[in-house]
């Protein structure tokens, strides 16, 4: 017997439905881009106030946001996925989160952390956008003032869920085209 | 060493009835002018040898919807550094016609004080040499500190106004 201990706890993703026969495997194609996809996500993180020190807590070794394949960040928007909104958004600040927004490289998702990313929070105020939908379409909100990491996580996992879901020609579908179009965008 | 009873004699002297209502609340003495003479009274207090105040501690504005004739007031904070003396005055102006000679020429850093007055409540600064707006976005269409307009964003739909006591 060989004296490593191997660790029981490692967690696998499951193996997808798909035929499986002497040496190959067929599934659905858009199942695959999804899988693969979901696993890979690239955040960008765009924080402007206390929900991003909670997002850096969530980044650092006690939650460990890498478990989910996140393990790089990356602070071009043109390599990224992900857009992670943390964090009071003035009005003067907008132009610069949808400039953001469209440098970034189709399938892109967007997530608002926080109430104020979401709806303004407690800033009910003339300078401050009362949530970023108003400006770029959102995918996952995350409640709370701040969130915990846990809600972060949990967000996350949303995104992960609709990542892995989502149809493989759905951004170059008419409805989505219009949801932008209601942006402005295209 | 300058006090603040010199201070109010020299201006008394030089400028008679067109200074008013000395106050020292908490010991800083307060003044107020007529919206004339304020570039005369800035420069005098900047030149004249014994007074020296040569440092503008802060510029800025308030809105007194209930002074008929003169809601809006303009306040000037200045500093003699070397007797660590500090004064306060107010000039007034009506809001419909809310005009107000610039201190660019005296003070320097008058420059963006004014456009932030003139940001949030649009005190028109006579002479200005870029008079836009500093803080909030160009697109801005009102002046948002002045007491008619309500603190919370009018655009937010979301809100049930009776929850928010709005």
């Amino acid at each position: 017997m060989r004296p490593v201990t191997h660790n029981t706890k490692v967690k696998m993703v499951e193996v997808p439905q798909g035929y499986a026969g002497e040496g190959f495997f067929t599934m659905k194609l858009s199942e695959a881009v999804g899988l693969a996809r979901s696993n890979s996500i690239w955040p960008l993180p765009f924080a402007t106030s206390c929900c991003g020190i909670e997002f850096m807590a969530t980044m650092a070794a006690h939650y460990d946001l890498a478990r989910f394949g996140s393990e790089r960040l990356s602070f071009s928007p043109r390599q990224c996925d992900l857009i992670m909104v943390m964090g009071t958004i003035a009005k003067k600040m907008a132009p610069v989160l949808r400039q953001v927004y469209l440098q970034m490289a189709e399938p892109r998702w967007v997530m608002a952390v926080g109430a104020c990313a979401s709806s303004g929070g407690i800033f009910d105020s003339y300078s401050v956008l009362q949530g970023i939908d108003q400006v770029i379409p959102v995918d996952v909100y995350v409640p709370g003032c701040p969130p915990r990491p846990e809600a972060i996580i949990d967000g996350f996992l949303k995104i992960q869920q609709l990542v892995k879901s989502e149809d493989i020609r759905r951004r170059q579908g008419d409805q989505y085209k219009e949801l932008l179009n209601t942006y402005g965008i295209q | 060493m300058l006090t603040n009873e010199i201070v109010k004699n020299k201006l008394i002297e030089k400028f008679g009835d067109q200074v008013s209502n000395f106050t020292e609340p908490y010991g800083m003495l307060t003044f107020e002018a007529s919206n004339e003479i304020n570039l005369k009274l800035l420069t005098f207090l900047h030149d004249d040898p014994e007074l020296e105040f040569t440092f503008l501690n802060d510029l800025t504005a308030v809105h007194y919807p209930d002074h008929k004739g003169k809601e809006l007031a303009v306040v000037y904070l200045l500093q003699n550094i070397k007797a660590s003396l500090r004064i306060r005055f107010k000039v007034y102006a009506s809001i419909e016609k809310p005009d107000v000679y610039t201190a660019t020429g005296v003070f320097s850093t008058a420059n963006w004080l004014e456009r932030e007055a003139y940001d949030f409540f649009g005190v028109n600064f006579v002479g200005h040499p870029n008079l836009i707006r500093i803080m909030n976005v160009d697109e801005m269409d009102y002046h948002p500190l002045r007491k008619e307009y309500p603190a919370e964003d009018q655009t937010r739909i979301d809100k049930d106004d009776a929850m928010f006591g709005r």
